[in-house]
This record gives C-alpha cells, structure tokens and sequence, in this order.
C-alpha cells in the first residue's frame, strides 16, 4: 500500500531548511549560548534523517551526495587530530586555545581551535547516525 | 636522536608500503625494502669504533614523564653485536627472499611484517626502559605470529603460529611481571640504574628472577617450551633464518646477558641458566637426529645451539660470584664463548637455512627420505651446505670449531670449581657437553650426506632439480665467506665486536685480562681430545643409525610436550565455551538481569553499606502546578507501556516519556539538556521504528511464576536505586564537589556556557573517547548488517 504522503513531503520541504539552519547555528552558538558540536550535529543528522523518511534514500542521495561513513570517519580524525596537534606546540594534549580578532562585518569574533574539536565531534555525531539508521533501513530494499 | 630514528625507520616504511606498493609494479618490491636493513647495517658499522674505544652512546626522549617511562636508546658493545646481526643477517635475508618468493605472494604483507620485526628487534636491543624494551619485546611476537602465518591458507602455518604466540606471549607476561618486581625493588625502570644498584637481599628477587627467566626461556625455545621453534618452520624460508634462527630466539639470550650483571652469582641463577641450557642442548640434539624433514631438522639445531649459548652464559656468571680476581678470571671466558659463538651461529646457522630454502624451492621437498646425491646437481649449494655443516659440527677451519673448543674448555674449567656444589655433580657437565656434541655431529652429517651425497632418487621428486639462481646464492656465500674468515681472524672480531660486550656485561672487571686470545691450535689439550672423539664417535653411530633409531620409539607422540601442549589448549577451549555458553544465553531478558543486579548491589549497596544515603527535603522548591500535570502524564505512560500489546504504542510511549524529561529541563532552566533531550528522543524513536522489521510479533512471554517474581522485584528494586540516587544526591557530601572548578570557566577556557567548556575542554579527553566509541558503534552496526559472510572460503584448510 502506497502511503499518500503529500503532506509530509510539503513539510518536509520547508521545515527541514529551518532544522539544517537551527543545527548550523547551534554549533556556531555554542561557545557561549546553548548549543555545540553534539548538540549541532545530532539536529543537522535530525534533519537528514527526516529527509530520508519523507524521500526515499535515492532522492536524497542525489540531493545530499555524501558517504556518511567518510563523514563520520573525517570527524573522528579531526578530534583526534585536534587533540594531537597541541602535541607539537608542546603543550599536554588536547590543549586548546583560541584567539579574539576583530573582523569587519562581524566584529569581535573568537577564534578557536576547539571550534575544529567540535566540528569534529559534529561530523562524527551526523555521519554515525546517519549510517546507523541508513545501514538498518536499507535492508528493507534487499 | 640517530639511534632512536634509527629504530623509527622499519616502522616508517612498514607503515608506507601498504600506501605505495601498489605503485611498485616494474620490480620486486624487496628491492626497495632491501635499502632499509643495508642502510641501517652501516649506520650501526659507523658505530664499532667508538664503542671498541670505550664509548656508549645514549639518548633520552621523554615518553610519559608522569609514569617515569622515557624512551631511552642505550648501545652499548652487547647492544651493538646484536643491532649488527638483525640488520646485517636482516640484509642478507632480504636480498635472499627476493629471489625466494614469487611477485604473486602478497608481498607487501611480507615485507610490512619483517620491517615491523626488524624495527621491534632494534627496539628490543637498543632500550634501556624495561617497560619500552616489553612492549618491543611483545611486537618482535607479534611479528613473528603473522610472519609464521603468511602462508595463512595453511592449516599447519596458522596452528605453529598459534603455538609460537601463545608461548612465547604466556612467558613475555610473566617476565613483565619479573620487571615490574624489578622496577618496584630498584624505584627505576632504567636497567643501568637497577644494574647498578644491589637488590639481591629483597624478598622479590628470586620471584622477579624466575618471572624473567621464563620470558627469556619461552623465547628462546629452551626446554621445555622449545615446542613452538619446530612448528614455527611453516613460515617462509627466509623468515626461519632471520627470526627463528639469528635474531629473534636470540632476544632470549641478550636478556639472560643483559640481566646478568642484576641477577648473575645466585645459585638459583646458575644453575637455572646453565642447566637448563645444557638440558635444551642435548634434548635438542637428540631430537634433531630423528627429523626427516630438514627444517626440522635445523630447528631442533637452532633449539639446541640456544641450549649452549645460554649455559655459557650461565657459567659465566660464576665471575659475578667469585670476583675477578687472577684465579678466578678465567670463568668470564664462558660469557665470551658465549658471545662468540652467538655471532658463529648466526652465521653458519644462517647459511644453512638458505641452503634448505633453496633445496626446497629448486627441487620441490625437504625430506630426506626422498633427498639424495644432490651434489653434482646443485655444486655451490653443496659447498656452502657443507661448510655450513661442518661448522655447525665445530669443526676446523671453520669459526664453529673455536667456540666449540672454548665451549668445551669452559665446562671443563667449571667442573672443577668449587662454589654452588659443583664439586659433586659438576662433572657431569663436560660429559652432558660431549655427548650433546656426538649428537650435533650425528645431524650435521645427516644433514649433508642425506641431501647431497648417497644416491639421487629422481623418481621421488616432482620436479628436475637444478642449481639455485646467483641471486639466492649471494647470502649463504656471503655468510660462508664469514664463516670461514672468521677462522681465520677470529681476533679481529674479538677486539672489535666483542670485547667491548664483554665491558659492558662485566663493567667492574679488568678488561684486557677478560678478553682471552682465540687461537685455532692449542696443543694437544683435552678440548681437542673431546672433538676427536666426537668425530669417531658421531661417525660410528651415524653408521649404526638404523640400529639405534628405535630408541626415538619410547618418546611416543602422546608422551611429548606437543601433547602436553595440545591437551592443555583444547582443554582451555572447551571449558571457557561451556563457561561463555552458561551465561550468554542469547536472551535479552537475561543479559538485563546481570545489568540491573549488578547495579543494584554495587550503587544501592555501596549508599547503604557506607551509610552515605541522606536526603533532606526542607530546602527544596516549591512544585509548581504545571510540574504536577507532568509528573502524571509521566506515571500514566510509565504504567501504560506495561500493558502496551504491540510495539509500535511502547516505543510512542516511551517517547512520551522522553519528551516530557525533556520538558522538565525546559522548567529547571537547562536548554541544552532539554535540546539534546528532545533531539536524541527523535533520532531513537525512528531509530525504534526501523529496526521493528527485524522483530517478531510481540507475545506475552510464557514465565515461571518465580522468574516472574524475580524480575518483578528487581524492577522494583532498580527503580528504587533511581530515584535514591535522586534524592541523595543533593547532600552527598563523601568527596568534594567538582563544580567549583568549572566556575571561572570564562576565564580558563574562553567560553560562557560551561557545557560546552566541559565537553569541549575541561573534559574533553572523555568527549574524544566518546565521539571514537560512537565511531566504531556505528561502524559496528554497519558491518554486522551489510557486510555478510562468504559462503565458503576455499583456499583455506579447516
């Protein structure tokens, strides 16, 4: 039985955009205001996964070209990688530092590297929740 | 920082090849690799003048500084004889192997493993930290397990390097615990500083001793844990000759040296390393007699030449004892023997190797029964067989004979001394020497005469035998040309090589009187009487073999170690299945149980036991009215799931739940919380659905009234724990609250919302582990629900 699902897609296209956006925002907020890289990736990965049930997994594929496993491996690397890298400024690892430079438009912005710490813990939170719910579902194809 | 690079180097391109072989297509890889073992080798050469003159050469990288283990690359002359074989054996292997294996083996695997070994050995040599020197020790291992299963499609290759990695890794546990008795007695894990302290009075020392002498004795194949060296001959030719024969058994041995100066003038030290190296030298020799399979053959050799050097070594130890004064010098010439013949074995043992290897590869088999009259075939592989034989046999004119001699004039010098009642039994010693000997003559001679000389059998060989191509040839030549040069200038390489090893295993001793002068002719002396009659002898039951052979039948397959061995695994085996099979039943339900008992009794016994349960209510807020309507939903939908009769309403339920918790944090004023809340409640939910096409319908389970009593009261119970912790918590006052710490958290870590400043931050090595365990969850349920198991995988043997 074909489910009729007009309203869901209709939705769908409108609120997935304001998830993606609140998710993007959340991981930027999160230095000071209510957010972060988890918190950030696990709405981004909310988003997709709504995407999913609304299309099938081929639609969306073409609409969002990524292998999750790679984006979830390339999180991995960056949090690890963020941790190592304080190694060679010899300093404990994991350190982190940041940095306040006053740009343009922006104004006073901080710059830090924990920022690539969380973008690592985001990718690897939308990229392993992704492929979970994509791995399990797949099945039902085959 | 040289040496230590020098170590890091095999690693670097064992790490590399996997990326870049696939570019090596015009030539054999192992040329390449071959550059690595050469380089190193003349690295380390640089490095014999200085040390002959004195020097040692250390450097210090602080590796964990809070846990006192720093990386510290100590070469020294005993250091130094052994980097020289691994990479001066390890080139020649190399170049040998090029020719020995086929560019359709998985190569790049081959050459990964042996750099790998290569670099763990150096490691291994090279570390002064005990803690390092353990965990290179594990790799060397390691390395041989995968290098002993390269043919993995064999079932023999995969059950020998079982046998080698659980032996050798059973007696590398223990020796980690004989080090960690050592660092605790000595406050250092430096073994200069422990040599240079005495602890020989704590209560650890003789625990600490046995601990590492079972490491040193698993890995160098003494008896009775010298089972896995045969088994382990499945692996490729020119990894028996590099691992199983020059280099890695010998990690043994340097560590039996290298501890010598700590542990050596105990009795218990004494006769431990000397006997049992004797045992292993005439059991070895007695079995290698009976092989048919000439690496076998070579291996029970190698077990029973690691025999001999180990009781030198031994012997040699009585100098710690006596002291160096002039009567007494003349024991530390058994640690010379030692030493000598070490480097000798490598040598003629080596050669020998690549003999069999090119038997093997150019006519097809290894047994003798089906070997013979090879000579007029295979001419230069017959020469270099020969001498190698010969040599092995000690010999003249070749370098095996003159530390056979010094081997024979050290027992017959210790038989006579009189400490550690040697006075009683101490004559035993030569005469277990010699006819260990008669033995080693005996398979030297099989090893020749069956192979090369008596009568060709073409009819029992699959293919036409052959002379091997110049390439395979160049390493056994090149290792018979130090064969016999070492005859010849035996005391250059004493000087050299191994003098400064003698100074730095005997640091408080005179040292020219310590280094004796080998000479080939030293009249006729009873060490000359005992070769001459070896010769006799060995060729008189070599003769009556076929007379004598059915004494081999009393050692019966089911009275060997091997069995001892075996039982012991498939025992092992099948009671941890019957163990694993009691509990994990497969039965969630079950596996639920040993969760929630075991976390009632430890938290609800640990608040209770330690009297730290309080609660005090008085200072709580008001609940509001809204909180009120909550907390019913909540109840209602708790209750309700129990009745709920298809899954789809417990999983909505359940939602529920979630969403309210969620809400919850919303009124106490934590957003996050209730972000992550309500977004991790979405994911799940879907997640739920999913995965309910895998599932049965939902059935009530048929239970026995006590069993459902049972999880009835645990329910409770858990429940119960909860919410004590809930309440508990407020005014649990047993350690110092952390959240102090997390108040200038603006000023620390740059950040306003200290949530994230403790994931992102104060916290952020728990968050690292956490992102990688999600990682590999993930890859977990990718693997288990997309990757299926091969129907069948044909070219492995069961």
């Amino acid at each position: 039985m074909k489910i009729n699902d007009v309203i869901l897609r209709t939705v769908t296209k409108a609120v997935v955009f304001i998830i993606l956006t609140l998710g993007v925002y959340l991981f930027f907020a999160g230095h000071h205001a209510p957010g972060g890289g988890f918190i950030g990736g696990l709405v981004l990965a909310s988003g997709i996964v709504l995407l999913y049930l609304a299309y099938d997994i081929e639609t969306v594929h073409r609409g969002v070209p990524f292998n999750f496993k790679k984006v979830a491996a390339v999180g991995v690397l960056l949090a690890t990688g963020t941790g190592i890298g304080s190694i060679f400024f010899d300093v404990p690892f994991l350190t982190q530092t940041g940095k306040y430079i006053t740009l343009p438009i922006l104004g006073k912005t901080s710059f830090s590297t924990v920022t690539l710490f969380e973008a690592g813990v985001a990718l690897t939170v939308v990229g392993t929740v992704v492929t979970i719910i994509l791995s399990i579902s797949e099945e039902e194809e085959g | 920082m040289m040496i230590l690079l020098a170590i890091a180097l095999p690693f670097l391109i064992a790490a590399l090849i996997p990326i870049f072989y696939r570019h090596v297509r015009q030539i054999h890889l192992g040329w390449l690799i071959l550059v690595v073992p050469v380089s190193l080798f003349i690295f380390f050469t640089r490095f014999i003048r200085p040390i002959a003159s004195g020097d040692v050469f250390i450097y210090t990288y602080h590796w964990i500084p809070s846990f006192n283990i720093n990386i510290i690359t100590y070469l020294d002359g005993l250091s130094l004889i052994f980097t020289l074989l691994i990479t001066g054996i390890g080139s020649l292997v190399t170049l040998y192997s090029i020719f020995y294996l086929s560019e359709k083996e998985s190569l790049h695997h081959f050459y990964c493993y042996l750099l790998l070994f290569m670099g763990a050995m150096l490691g291994v040599v090279l570390s002064d930290n005990l803690m390092v020197l353990y965990t290179f020790w594990e790799l060397t291992s390691v390395s041989s397990f995968l290098l002993i299963a390269f043919w993995h499609h064999r079932k023999a290759s995969r059950a020998g390097a079982r046998k080698a990695m659980v032996i050798t890794v059973t007696g590398g546990i223990a020796m980690l615990a004989g080090f960690l008795m050592l660092a605790q007695m000595a406050g250092s894990f430096s073994i200069r500083e422990i040599i240079a302290m005495d602890i020989s009075s704590e209560t650890l020392f003789i625990p600490a001793m046995l601990c590492v002498l079972l490491g040193a004795f698993t890995k160098s194949a003494q008896f009775p844990f010298h089972i896995w060296l045969p088994d382990a001959m499945e692996a490729p030719t020119p990894v028996s000759a590099y691992l199983h024969s020059a280099t890695m058994v010998k990690a043994g041995i340097y560590l039996v040296a290298r501890l010598s100066p700590v542990f050596g003038g105990v009795y218990l030290w004494f006769w431990l390393v000397t006997g049992v190296g004797l045992l292993t030298l005439l059991w070895g020799s007695f079995n290698a007699v009976r092989q048919t399979d000439l690496k076998a053959l070579l291996a029970y050799s190698t077990v029973s030449q690691l025999g001999l050097i180990m009781s030198l070594f031994g012997v040699g130890s009585v100098a710690y004892h006596l002291g160096y004064a002039t009567e007494n010098i003349i024991y530390t010439q058994a640690t010379f023997a030692a030493l000598f013949h070490l480097v000798n074995h490598s040598t003629f043992k080596g050669a020998l190797f690549m003999v069999v290897g090119i038997v093997d590869h150019e006519v097809g088999t290894r047994d003798v029964r089906r070997l013979g009259g090879l000579m007029a075939l295979m001419p230069v592989t017959f020469t270099i067989a020969m001498i190698g034989s010969l040599s092995m046999a000690g010999l003249p004119p070749f370098n095996g004979f003159l530390s056979k001699e010094m081997f024979f004039t050290s027992m017959l010098t210790i038989a006579q001394a009189d400490v550690f009642s040697l006075q009683t039994v101490g004559v035993f010693l030569p005469i277990i020497a010699w006819i260990a000997s008669v033995f080693t003559f005996i398979y030297s001679v099989i090893l020749v005469y069956k192979t090369f000389l008596g009568k060709f059998k073409p009819e029992r060989l699959d293919k036409r035998p052959h002379e091997a191509p110049i390439g395979m040839l160049i390493s056994p030549l090149l290792l018979v040309v130090f064969i016999i040069g070492i005859f010849i200038f035996p005391n250059a390489l004493g000087q050299a090589i191994l003098k400064p090893a003698m100074a730095s295993l005997y640091p408080d001793a005179p040292l020219t009187q310590i280094v004796p002068h080998i000479a080939a002719w030293h009249g006729l002396q009873p060490e000359l009487l005992m070769t001459i009659g070896v010769v006799v002898i060995g060729l008189i039951l070599f003769k009556l073999l076929p007379k004598w052979r059915r004494v081999y039948g009393i050692f019966t397959r089911e009275r060997s170690f091997n069995a001892l061995y075996n039982n012991t695994i498939s025992f092992a085996e099948r009671s941890s299945l019957r163990i694993t099979n009691r509990y994990m039943t497969g039965d969630i339900t079950q596996y639920f149980v040993y969760i929630y008992v075991f976390f009632v009794a430890v938290i609800a016994g640990y608040f209770l036991w330690s009297g730290a349960f309080t609660y005090d209510m008085s200072k709580d807020s008001k609940i509001e009215y809204y909180e009120w309507i909550l907390i019913f939903v909540m109840i209602f939908a708790a209750v309700y799931i129990l009745f709920a009769k298809r899954r789809m309403t417990a999983v909505l339920l359940n939602g529920v739940l979630g969403y309210c918790i969620a809400f919850f944090f919303v009124t106490f004023r934590a957003p996050d919380l209730a972000l992550t809340q309500l977004v991790v409640e979405s994911i799940t939910t879907v997640l739920f659905l999913v995965c309910f096409r895998y599932l049965p319908d939902m059935r009530a389970e048929r239970k026995s009234r006590s069993k459902r009593n049972f999880h009835v009261a645990l329910s409770l119970f858990t429940g119960a724990t909860v919410t004590m912790i809930g309440l508990a918590v407020l005014n649990y006052d047993r350690f110092p609250p952390v959240s102090a710490y997390f108040n200038d958290a603006l000023a620390l870590a740059g950040g306003a919302n200290i949530v994230n400043t403790i994931l992102g931050d104060f916290r952020a090595f728990d968050t690292m582990l956490e992102v990688v365990v999600l990682f590999i969850a993930g890859l977990g349920v990718y693997t288990l629900t997309k990757l299926k198991p091969k129907k069948e995988a044909p070219t492995h043997e069961d």
